[in-house]
C-alpha cells in the first residue's frame, strides 16, 4: 500500500459526476467548421503555414511555432482552409484571437504518419522532438509544452514521476472515462515520458471515488512498477501541488515548481497524446471532453476534434434551451462563464457544463467580511484570504504580494466556504493581473530609460565630434590665409608680377587641391554630418538644394492642388506643408544669391581664362 | 581624584579620535557618486521622456523633485506614480496639476507610412530612438519602443503621425475587481 499524505485546508463541495459517467465515451464526429486557434498553449502563438484556400490532410501540420516557447496545430480532419481569422476563444475575457477556420471535406484523409514500433531506438531527443511535433501541451488546464515540461534543467533529477488522474474538480468526468476505456494508452504513454525521465518512481494518482478507474488502471499496470495510488476525495487533491505532497509528502517551495523538489506530474490526457503520438504518429487533434449539466438531456463525454464548436457538442448531447441558464467552462469552482456556445474546443479545455437556474445559480450579493476564518481554516496553499482579500480590494498590491499572493492556485475553496459569499478569487486574480501588469510597465520604462541615456551619449558625442572638427577646419583656414598673404608678400616684394594670369592661376590650382583633400577628409569622417564650406561656398551644392527645395514644392502644390479639387480632408495640412516648404525655397535662393556674390571675385579669373 | 579625572577626559578624547578616524575614513570609502534620492525618484517616473513636466526628460525632474519640485506635474505617470512618489518621499500625494496635461490611457505613435515624405524629423524629435528610417525613405515606429510621448507630432511638416491608445487584447487582458453589486437588502428588488 502506497504511504499517503495529507495537505492542508480542502473542501468537500458535492461531485456531480455520476451523471456523465453512465454513457461510454461517444464521437462526436466532424463538424461543420473547424475552428483552430493559433495559441492553445502557455508560450508563443502558433503562426499559421498554410494559406487560404490550402487543402490540407488530417494530421497535416497547419500552424507553427518557429521561435520561443510553443508547440504546433495540426489539422483534426481533412479539408480546405476557409479563412485565417479573429474569432472568439476560450478565454475568461470572451476576446477574440487569431484561429485558422477549416471546413472538412467529410474524407478524413489521412497525411503522412510516422509511428514508432520501438521508441527506444529513437534516441531521448528524437521522442522528445516527435512529442513537439505532434502538438502536445499539458492537457489538464495550463496547457505547457510537454516537451519543454519533460527536458528539466540538468541539476534536477526527477526522481518521482506522478500521473494526474484525481479530477477532484465536480462534474467533470474526462480523465476518470479517458482511464476507464484508454487505461493502457494511459500505461504506454506512461512508459514513454518514464523512460525519458528514468524516474525512480512512478505513481498514478486517482481519486477513490472513481473505482471503475482505478480499477482498470490496475489491470493495465500489471507487470510494471507503476504504483497505482488511491487518494482520498477531497478538493483540490488534483491540483498539482497538493497531489505532489499527498503522494510524497513534500511540499513544493514558494515560486518554485515540482521539478525543483524531484517530481513532476503529468495528466492522464497528455500520457494518452504521448502514446498516440509516438506508437501511431498521431498528433494532438483530438480529445475526450465532458458534456454535462442538467440542461442537457444525455450528459456524458466525447471524443472531441480539436477546434469543434461547443455548440455541436451541446446539440450532441441533447441541449435543452429552455432549461440552460448559463454556461460554464471547465468546472464550477475553477471555471468562468461562457458567453457564448460559439467557441471552439481547445487542447486545454476539458468540460463545459450546460447548468439550470436551480443548479448554479447567480452568487448571491456580496456581504462583508465577518472575519470568520473559514476561508483560511479551507486554503490548501495555507495563505491567509483574508489578509489578501483586503489587500486586493484597497489596492495594496505590494503588501497583498508579500503574503504570497502568488502561491494562490485560484482553486476558489475560499470563496465556496465564504459566509459572506465575497467573489475572493475574483479579487485575486484582480490583484495578480494588476501587478503583473505593473511590472510589465516597469520592464518597459526602464528599457525607455536605457534607451533615453544612450540617446543623450549618443548626442553629446555627436556634438563633441563637431566641435573638435570646426575646431580643425579653422586651424586649417587660419594656416592657409597666412600662407597666401606670406606669398602675396612675396610677389609684392618681387615686384609687378611677370604674368598676372599666372598667379591668379596658381591660386586657384591652391583653391583646387584645398577642395580635393577637404573631400577626401570628408569621405574619412564616418559621421553624414555635411561639411560645410568654409571659405567658398559650394555653388553646385546649393543650385542643387535649391531645384530640390523648387520641385518638392512643385509636387506638393499640385498634390494641394488636387486635394482642393477634390475636397479632400488633408488640405489643410497640405497647405502648411507647402507654406513650409516655400519658405524653404526661399531661403535656398536667398542662400545661392549669397554665394553667387560671394564668389563673384574668385571665379571671374576662371571665367577669363 | 584628579588622576581618575584625568583618565576619563584622556580616554574620551581617545575614542572620540578613533570613532572620528573611523568615520573620516568611512566617509571617504564608501562615498556615493551623486544623489541616490534622485535615482529612487527617477525609477518611479515613466520615463516616457515627454517634457510635459516642463523639464527635459524624466531624470531632471527627478532631480527637480528631490530639491523640492512638486511631485504632481506627471501626467504620464497619473495618480500611480504621484502615489508611489509620496510613499517614497513621505509627502502627502497631491491631485495630478492640470496645468501640466490630464492622465491619458496609453499611446503609442503610428505613422501613416504613404503619407511620410522621409524628413527625418521626427526621428530627431524621438527621445528613445523608437522611429526607424532614412532620410527621402519612409520612417516607421518600433511600437515595441515607443513610449507615447507626442514629441513626434508636432515637428512633422505633413502631419502624417497618429497617436492611438493602445486596446487591451487577449494577451494584455486582466481580471477585473468584483463590481461592487447590490447589496444584500437589495436583492428582493432586483431579481423583481
Amino acid at each position: 500500500m502506497t504511504q499517503l499524505w495529507d495537505f492542508a485546508g480542502g473542501v468537500h463541495p458535492a461531485e456531480n459526476k455520476h451523471q456523465s459517467t453512465s454513457r461510454p465515451i461517444r464521437r462526436a464526429g466532424i463538424p461543420e467548421r473547424l475552428i483552430l486557434p493559433l495559441q492553445q498553449h502557455i508560450g508563443t502563438p502558433a503562426e499559421a503555414i498554410v494559406s487560404i484556400g490550402d487543402r490540407v490532410l488530417k494530421g497535416q501540420k497547419i500552424a507553427e511555432v518557429a521561435t520561443g516557447i510553443g508547440v504546433p496545430v495540426h489539422a483534426p480532419t481533412s479539408g480546405t482552409i476557409e479563412a485565417i481569422e479573429q474569432q472568439q476563444v476560450p478565454h475568461p475575457s470572451g476576446m477574440a484571437d487569431w484561429c485558422i477556420i477549416l471546413k472538412p471535406d467529410g474524407e478524413d484523409q489521412w497525411g503522412e504518419r510516422n509511428p514508432a514500433s520501438d521508441y527506444h531506438q529513437l534516441g531521448r531527443d528524437e521522442v522528445l522532438d516527435r512529442i513537439r511535433n505532434a502538438g502536445i501541451s499539458g492537457m489538464g488546464g495550463a496547457g505547457f509544452p510537454t516537451d519543454i515540461k519533460l527536458r528539466p534543467p540538468r541539476d534536477r533529477k526527477v526522481e518521482t514521476l506522478i500521473l494526474n488522474g484525481a479530477e477532484c474538480e465536480p462534474y467533470i468526468t474526462a480523465d476518470d472515462m479517458t482511464m476507464r476505456e484508454l487505461a493502457d494508452e494511459v500505461v504506454a504513454g506512461m512508459k514513454v515520458m518514464a523512460w525519458i525521465l528514468r524516474p525512480s518512481r512512478c505513481v498514478v494518482g486517482i481519486e477513490d471515488n472513481k473505482p471503475e478507474a482505478i480499477e482498470a488502471m490496475r489491470k493495465a499496470v500489471q507487470g510494471t512498477q507503476i504504483e497505482i495510488a488511491v487518494v482520498p476525495t477531497k478538493y483540490p487533491s488534483g491540483g498539482e501541488k497538493q497531489l505532489v505532497q499527498i503522494l510524497t509528502g513534500l511540499e513544493v517551495p514558494s515560486g518554485g515548481i515540482p521539478a525543483d523538489i524531484g517530481v513532476m506530474c503529468q495528466n492522464v490526457g497528455t500520457a494518452v497524446a504521448v502514446s498516440r503520438a509516438i506508437f501511431e504518429g498521431i498528433p494532438l487533434i483530438s480529445r475526450v471532453f465532458t458534456i454535462s449539466g442538467d440542461a442537457v438531456q444525455e450528459p456524458g463525454n466525447f471524443d472531441v476534434l480539436i477546434g469543434t464548436p461547443v455548440s455541436d457538442l451541446l446539440a450532441a448531447a441533447g441541449l435543452q434551451a429552455d432549461k440552460l441558464n448559463r454556461l460554464v467552462l471547465g468546472g464550477p469552482m475553477m471555471g468562468y462563464t461562457l458567453t457564448t456556445d460559439q467557441i471552439p474546443v481547445i487542447k486545454t479545455s476539458n468540460c463545459v457544463i450546460a447548468a439550470t437556474r436551480a443548479e448554479l445559480p447567480a452568487p448571491p450579493p456580496e456581504q462583508p467580511c465577518i472575519r470568520c476564518g473559514e476561508c483560511a481554516e479551507v486554503c490548501p496553499m495555507e495563505l491567509l484570504p483574508q489578509q489578501l482579500f483586503w489587500y486586493s480590494k484597497a489596492t495594496e498590491f505590494e503588501k497583498a504580494e508579500h503574503l504570497n499572493l502568488f502561491d494562490c492556485i485560484e482553486c476558489g475553496a475560499c470563496s465556496y466556504v465564504c459566509p459572506s459569499s465575497i467573489p475572493l478569487v475574483q479579487y485575486y486574480r484582480f490583484a495578480k493581473g494588476e501587478i503583473r501588469t505593473q511590472r510589465a510597465e516597469q520592464l518597459k520604462s526602464d528599457r525607455a530609460r536605457e534607451r533615453f541615456e544612450a540617446r543623450q551619449a549618443r548626442l553629446e558625442r555627436e556634438q563633441q565630434e563637431k566641435e573638435l572638427r570646426r575646431k580643425e577646419r579653422a586651424k586649417a583656414a587660419a594656416e592657409a590665409q597666412a600662407q597666401k598673404q606670406a606669398e602675396a608678400e612675396q610677389t609684392v616684394s618681387q615686384g609687378d608680377a611677370v604674368d598676372n594670369r599666372d598667379a591668379k592661376a596658381a591660386l586657384v590650382q591652391q583653391a583646387l587641391e584645398r577642395k580635393k583633400a577637404k573631400a577626401a577628409q570628408a569621405t574619412e569622417s564616418t559621421q553624414q554630418a555635411p561639411t560645410k564650406p568654409a571659405e567658398k561656398p559650394d555653388i553646385e551644392a546649393l543650385e542643387k538644394q535649391l531645384t530640390q527645395a523648387e520641385a518638392k514644392l512643385n509636387t506638393m502644390q499640385t498634390m494641394l492642388d488636387d486635394a482642393k479639387t477634390q475636397q479632400a480632408d488633408n488640405v489643410d495640412k497640405l497647405e502648411r506643408a507647402v507654406a513650409k516648404n516655400h519658405d524653404r525655397v526661399v531661403r535656398a535662393r536667398e542662400a545661392l544669391a549669397e554665394a553667387h556674390k560671394l564668389a563673384g571675385t574668385e571665379s571671374s579669373p576662371q571665367l577669363s581664362e | 581624584m584628579w588622576t581618575s579625572f584625568l583618565i576619563a577626559v584622556v580616554v574620551l578624547l581617545a575614542l572620540a579620535l578613533v570613532f572620528g578616524a573611523l568615520l573620516g575614513f568611512a566617509s571617504e570609502r564608501f562615498k556615493v557618486e551623486g544623489n541616490p534620492l534622485v535615482e529612487q525618484i527617477d525609477a518611479l517616473l515613466p520615463q516616457t521622456q515627454c517634457g510635459q513636466c516642463g523639464f527635459p526628460g524624466c531624470h531632471p525632474y527627478a532631480e527637480a523633485i528631490a530639491n523640492g519640485e512638486a511631485i504632481n506635474k506627471c501626467p504620464p505617470g497619473g495618480e500611480t506614480t504621484i502615489k508611489a512618489l509620496a510613499d517614497l518621499l513621505d509627502v502627502e500625494p497631491q491631485p495630478l496639476d492640470a496645468e501640466h496635461g490630464a492622465e491619458q490611457a496609453k499611446r503609442v505613435a503610428v505613422i501613416r507610412e504613404d503619407e511620410c515624405i522621409g524628413c527625418t524629423k521626427c526621428i530627431q524629435a524621438c527621445p528613445v530612438d523608437a522611429i526607424l528610417g532614412a532620410a527621402k525613405h519612409m520612417h516607421t515606429v518600433i511600437e515595441s519602443e515607443c513610449t507615447g510621448c507626442d514629441l513626434c507630432v508636432e515637428p512633422c511638416p505633413v502631419d502624417c503621425i497618429d497617436m492611438i491608445t493602445i486596446q487591451p487584447d487577449i494577451r494584455t487582458w486582466t481580471w477585473t475587481p468584483p463590481k461592487p453589486d447590490i447589496i444584500a437588502t437589495d436583492r428582493q428588488g432586483a431579481s423583481a
